[in-house]
């Protein structure tokens, strides 16, 4: 090489050697405590739910009717093997919350992964492709989110029918919309830059482009979404359980156990209020967490 | 050099026309949609071996030419013949295969490599795509070489863009261009993002780049000294369209378009100053989405006629594979001698 190389030198950019733009966020979102101390409890929430036969006191569903609204353990009539004390049927609460958190978690991650998946396909098509495809996508993502989430769903319910499939089913029917619009946004954008149409120039498939190119490019926001709307779906099928159309007894759910209280909730505080902690703690632990993820991630919060 | 007569590339009049949706709203208050002629029937033709440059000013169509020829983007009518075969109207899959030799070097080494791909699957990608490599210690080897040529090395592998330099990405922009051994590279203004110390440095590649792997370039630019410096023939583009081509030393020495005399003498003269005669243009580039009739030079233009506002120059031979479109060429000639002979003394 005659050409003098001034420039061609490694240079060491901030970063150092080997480092992605996507770890150098992680390490960011490594470093906020707050993010951090919500990502153990939800990591808790996740232990209890896979572990849940061994580190559950009780049996979730052995009534036992001597054991009637009984208080929790630090009141007149508790007893510290029932720690949160029992329901109307005499289950001990601490350890149907315990098997509750399997369904919020696992109906969760699996509606997001499904809705994720589509979306991510669906806006990836609307995106790169445009024209009657976008139309046909997008049109059908405004139908969509004209309906008030919560009673599309209770609707699919109602024609589906309860249980666990047709519950994952019926929030992923319209979930699948917010990955697709966010993905759809970003493919718009970056379907224009110099390497795509680079990648296009060197004879690659559209397929191609879109896995390789795109995808990669686009994914942070799509994490972060992804990760707030497990949250918003949590409380959906919650809400769902609450309504008695999720879930079926006697299988423990927070939503469910929330309604079981009701009916006691002047005299027997304990029975619907520990549930809805429960929800209420891994809400917010996953809400705090994405929050942390967006600001590491999206280059809008970073100085 | 087999072929003299039967250039690499041949452009018979393309245009490429950028059309807006005709909505409902335009349908029913009957506005057409607007309509951009970015590139108006253009032909040129590039022989094998041979620099032709491409300048003109920003907006002027000339990427958007240069991208219609690769047929990046759809020309809208016209062909381009590669080689003899009609680039136009290759089928997607033959026209996989013509990419591989055909190639082009983007302006901005930022946005032209994908920041989450390493630099051994940004260059490597051409080989994968094509099939070119037999093995992944195969692919590896010729992407180390290819990368040694663009004055790089095996140890930059496995770094990502961020981690580059403006200049070391765009060597490796060339590197992926050139790794697939094409016959013909669009550069599309492939130093004007860079630094002037590192300009001259991708320029010195590029040339030598041409002599060792025999490549054609179509070198488009808006910067004449680096036009001028490495280019064998010279086209000037003005809204779209080419208003004079021919060899470079005849263009750029002895420019007989009011247009090109205008660029010429907007470059800074280091020999003789004071003596320079600088022919100034008043107003801006006229929109393209409103061109003006007749010659498109015709609003800017000093030597402008009510004949100019009307009718559209046809190119016509001055000298020998030298074209100018003006219909004041043989007045201009007057104009242009005193200027040379005042250059002269």
């Amino acid at each position: 090489m005659t050409v003098a190389d001034i420039d061609a030198g490694p240079v060491a950019v901030a970063s150092g050697a080997g480092q992605t733009i996507f770890r150098r966020n992680l390490a960011r979102f490594a470093a906020n405590r707050l993010a951090m101390a919500s990502v153990a409890v939800v990591f808790l929430f996740v232990l209890l739910a896979i572990f849940a036969p061994w580190i559950a006191p009780h049996d979730p569903n052995e009534t036992d009717l001597f054991r009637r609204l009984q208080p929790p353990a630090w009141q007149a009539g508790g007893e510290w093997s029932y720690l949160l004390g029992c329901d109307a049927l005499g289950r001990d609460i601490l350890s149907r919350i315990i098997y509750g958190s399997r369904i919020s978690i696992f109906i969760g991650a699996a509606v997001i992964f499904v809705a994720t998946t589509v979306g991510i396909a669906a806006g990836l098509a609307a995106g790169y492709f445009r024209g009657w495809v976008d139309v046909t996508i997008s049109r059908l993502v405004d139908i969509l989110l004209s309906f008030p989430y919560l009673i599309f769903a209770i609707g699919l319910m109602a024609m589906m029918g309860p249980g666990l499939v047709n519950i994952i089913l019926a929030l992923a029917y319209k979930e699948w919309v917010i990955p697709c619009r966010v993905v759809r946004g970003e493919t718009l954008a970056t379907r224009e830059l110099e390497y795509v149409e680079a990648a296009r120039a060197l004879g690659a498939s559209s397929a191609h482009i879109m896995a390789r190119e795109i995808l990669p490019n686009i994914l942070s926001p799509v994490i972060v979404v992804s990760t707030i709307r497990i949250a918003h779906v949590i409380i959906l099928e919650a809400s769902l359980s609450f309504l008695g159309l999720g879930v079926q007894p006697p299988t423990a759910s927070w939503g469910s156990m929330v309604a079981d209280g009701r009916a006691f909730i002047l005299g027997a505080w304990w029975v619907s209020t520990f549930p809805g902690l429960a929800i209420l703690l891994l809400v917010l632990a996953i809400n705090v967490a994405s929050q942390g993820l967006r600001d590491a991630f999206d280059p809008r919060f970073q100085e | 050099m087999t072929s003299l007569t039967n250039p690499l590339v041949q452009v018979e009049n393309l245009s490429k026309v950028y059309e807006g949706r005709r909505s409902l709203a335009n349908r029913l208050t009957g506005v057409e949609p607007f309509s951009v002629r970015a590139v108006n029937d253009v032909s040129f033709h590039v022989d094998r071996g041979e620099i032709l440059g491409l300048i003109g000013e920003s907006g002027c169509g000339k990427s958007t030419l240069g991208r219609a020829v690769l047929r990046l983007h759809e020309p809208t009518a016209g062909r381009v013949l590669f080689d003899g075969t009609d680039v136009t109207a290759l089928s997607a899959g033959a026209l996989k295969d013509m990419r591989r030799r055909m190639q082009i070097v983007f302006q901005d080494p930022y946005a032209s490599l994908n920041p989450r791909s390493t630099v051994a699957d940004i260059v490597g990608l051409p080989l994968r795509l094509h099939g070119l490599a037999a093995s992944r210690s195969e692919m590896r080897d010729q992407v180390v070489g290819i990368l040694e040529k663009v004055g790089l090395n095996a140890a930059h592998l496995d770094r990502y863009p961020h981690q580059f330099s403006g200049g070391q990405r765009q060597r490796i922009g060339i590197a992926r261009a050139l790794i697939s051994h094409p016959e013909f590279i669009v550069c599309d203004e492939p130093v004007s993002a860079l630094d002037v110390s590192i300009q001259a440095q991708i320029i010195q590649l590029l040339l030598e780049l041409k002599d060792e792997m025999g490549l054609t370039y179509l070198f488009i630019s808006h910067d004449i000294s680096v036009i001028g410096y490495l280019s064998n023939r010279v086209a000037v583009m003005y809204l779209g369209e080419i208003v004079e081509m021919g060899p470079a030393s005849d263009v750029l020495a002895r420019p007989r378009h009011p247009y090109t005399q205008s660029l010429m003498s907007a470059v800074p003269d280091v020999d003789a100053p004071g003596h320079h005669q600088r022919v100034r243009l008043t107003g801006d580039l006229p929109s393209p989405l409103d061109p003006p009739p007749g010659c498109k030079f015709h609003t800017r233009c000093p030597l402008a006629t009510d004949a100019c506002k009307h009718a559209a120059p046809v190119p016509e031979e001055v000298s020998p594979g030298h074209r100018v479109a003006c219909h004041r060429l043989h007045e201009n000639l007057s104009v242009l001698e005193t200027a040379s002979r005042a250059e002269g003394c």
